[in-house]
């Protein structure tokens, strides 16, 4: 199968802006998915609302485009009625954090088998450039026409602190990169979560003079620096990349069909 | 003597999806690509390639796809 069959070409060409990193986030999932080589029915993709949310559309895979906030609630119930199932769900900055951030907790406390890709522009790009909880102090949104005063989420420290086995960083900039994580990601049992970190152009580029899609994966390129490497030193202003946590512990569907077992023996 | 490594690119665009982002144009490591007057990004010098599809990697509108043969496979 070429990475071209996994997604539904009948819609395309897609919504997103000229630029949008959503649609590199998509490009690499499917050469994610090509190369593990598996089978289509074998996954479920499931998704929220907002930008990112609109992937789940463009795959050809078992979808479900779902209410805000809640895809993890969705997938938690997919995944535990059918756990052979691989799960797959893409979520904006908004729609993982604010009106999910509870979803987001606890579905990493129960370390239920689902890939959480977190695809944060630092915006809501749909509804018109309001800001969001990863937005950052100093951001110009629609809602924060002086600057934002809010301190933003880390996704990776808030994952790692909930949780989540497998917890990594990357950006739209670092394709390759991106690739092996969501592999990676996916093949790993357990809750994993992917940041990546995508340019939103139109709604949060304009608005903080960060410049088009092509300057804003370039200050991914020049702002970023790869965890643990030599040039990762404390105080360098620099977003860290790679793969922070890669653990195993008990996992949700594992435990629950163990209580069921333990339950049984004892009737 | 040993034939320095070529590549041969065929850059197939689907010009119904480009969107004229620029993202391929600007970081094409051997400058192969340009956008056209209306936009639609074109390989101005294929010769240039060097195969690293990272324009197709990077397009976020599905509309490039390098086709890479190297020119030993040509000749053999």
């Amino acid at each position: 199968m070429a990475y071209d069959d996994y997604i539904r070409k009948r819609f395309f060409p897609h919504i997103w802006c000229p630029g949008c990193g959503h649609g590199i986030v998509l490009n690499a999932l499917t050469r994610s998915l090509d190369s593990l080589g598996f089978d289509k029915n074998e996954m479920v993709m499931v998704s929220g609302i907002g930008c990112s949310a609109r992937i789940s559309g463009y795959v050809d895979l078992h979808s479900m485009h779902t209410i805000h906030g809640r895809a993890l609630a969705f997938a938690t119930g997919i995944k535990l009625s059918r756990p052979e199932l691989k799960l797959i769900v893409p979520m904006g900055d908004g729609d993982a954090l604010a009106i999910g951030g509870n979803h987001f907790i606890h579905a990493a406390r129960r370390n239920i088998d689902i890939t959480a890709i977190v695809i944060n522009n630092r915006i809501y790009g749909m509804t018109g450039g309001q800001y969001s909880p990863l937005s950052g102090v100093g951001v110009r949104a629609t809602t924060a026409p002086y600057s934002n005063i809010d301190p933003a989420f880390d996704v990776v420290e808030m994952a790692t602190a909930a949780g989540a086995t497998f917890v990594a960083r990357t950006t739209t900039y670092h394709v390759r990169e991106m690739s092996k994580f969501f592999q990676k990601a996916i093949l790993h049992k357990g809750f994993s979560v992917v940041e990546v970190l995508s340019q939103c152009p139109t709604n949060f580029g304009r608005r903080n003079k960060a410049g088009d899609a092509v300057h804003m994966m370039e200050s991914y390129k020049n702002g970023t620096v790869v965890a643990g490497s030599a040039d990762d030193v404390p105080g360098s202003g620099k977003i860290r990349r790679g793969v922070f946590v890669e653990k195993t512990a008990p996992e949700y569907c594992d435990e629950y069909a163990r209580i069921i077992r333990v339950a049984r023996k004892g009737a | 003597m040993m034939a320095k490594k070529q590549t041969k690119a065929k850059h197939v665009i689907n010009r119904e999806w480009c969107k004229g982002c620029g993202i391929c144009v600007h970081f094409c490591p051997g400058n192969v690509l340009e956008l056209d007057e209306w936009f639609k990004c074109f390989a101005a010098r294929p010769d240039d390639c060097v195969g690293c599809r990272l324009c197709e990697l990077r397009c976020p509108d599905f509309a490039i796809q390098v086709v890479v043969q190297s020119k030993q496979d040509q000749v053999a």
